[in-house]
């Protein structure tokens, strides 16, 4: 443990503009699983997260009163512009993940990529945040360091 | 708090956004207006202005740097003959590559071989933070009126050329 006696990474928040629109695409199209779905009155306290894993996404609607209505409308166009974060997810068989989410007709933002730490691809959600999933080889960080300066020389 | 519709102009940025992406997909691929102005549901006069308006630039420019960017990452990670990446990314001459590549990143691709090795980070990443910024020099390429009528992509500008 370090110093700070943090132990793990808990929750994310993630921007989305429908929550229900959000939680049927992380559960129907991710296979996340819905957790903590509760009305607080003030806010729809919603998350999902990956079976097995303890860290959960915080689906966020944007437009809650710690924004005025002006940032709030900033930061709903930045997510519809693709301008903030994202999420980097990890698939056991990234070329069948891939193949479910285009036939589902999920947006891709790039077919699957041989790289020398795996392969990866990346879609969007339906707000514009960017999802990249990828399934990484057995290669080491070093390895990798040496796939790509090999190929450079 | 319920959720609300997409403004207007939300509706338009998202649209924007998967037409955007359309460019980063098939960055090396022909790509005209229509193409692109069908993705985002505008017509293609209307799409040069509307892109512009949300993102910035032209979607010429954002073309042409996304480009620039592959460039530089085969130029990195790769010993590609540089004609070779120019055409690689989208380029049909290895004229119009220097040039453009010069005018955006500031020094031939070459130079830039040279001046760079390569890294081990998640391609997205080394995407979005290579991606060479607008710089004060203007672009180089056909003027708007054509764009607006013709062709974002440099293949078919040159072949069209031809």
């Amino acid at each position: 443990m370090n110093s700070n006696h943090i132990t793990s990474l808990h929750i994310r928040s993630v921007p989305v503009l429908d929550q229900d629109e959000a939680l049927d695409f992380y559960t129907t199209h991710l296979g996340f699983e819905a957790r903590d779905d509760i009305d607080l009155g003030f806010m729809r306290w919603l998350t999902v997260g990956v079976p097995g894993q303890d860290t959960s996404l915080l689906l966020e609607l944007v437009g809650g009163p710690q924004h005025d209505e002006s940032t709030a409308t900033q930061v709903r166009e930045l997510v519809t512009k693709g301008a903030l974060g994202g999420l980097f997810l990890q698939s056991s068989d990234v070329h069948a993940t891939y193949a479910a989410l285009r036939d589902a007709g999920v947006e891709v933002t790039q077919e699957p990529v041989e790289q020398p730490y795996g392969t990866d691809f990346g879609i969007r959600d339906p707000f514009g945040n960017h999802v990249r999933i990828s399934q990484p080889n057995t290669a080491t960080p070093a390895q990798v360091q040496d796939a790509y300066e090999a190929s450079a020389q | 708090m319920a959720s609300t519709p997409l403004s207007a102009q939300e509706d338009t940025n998202r649209r924007m956004l998967r037409a955007r992406d359309e460019m980063d997909r098939r960055y090396a691929e022909p790509l005209d207006l229509p193409t692109l102005a069908a993705v985002a549901h505008l017509s293609a006069s209307q799409f040069g202005r509307v892109f512009k308006e949300v993102y910035g630039e032209t979607p010429h420019r954002y073309l042409q740097r996304r480009r620039v960017e592959r460039a530089m990452t085969l130029l990195r990670q790769t010993d590609r003959p540089v004609t070779d990446v120019a055409w690689d990314v989208g380029f049909a001459s290895l004229g119009t590559f220097s040039r453009t590549f010069s005018n955006i990143v500031g020094i031939s691709p070459t130079e830039f071989r040279t001046a760079h090795q390569p890294v081990a980070v998640p391609s997205c990443f080394i995407a979005a933070w290579t991606r060479p910024r607008e710089s004060a020099a203007p672009e180089t390429a056909a003027p708007e009126t054509a764009l607006a009528e013709t062709a974002v992509s440099e293949k078919r500008e040159e072949v069209d050329a031809r």
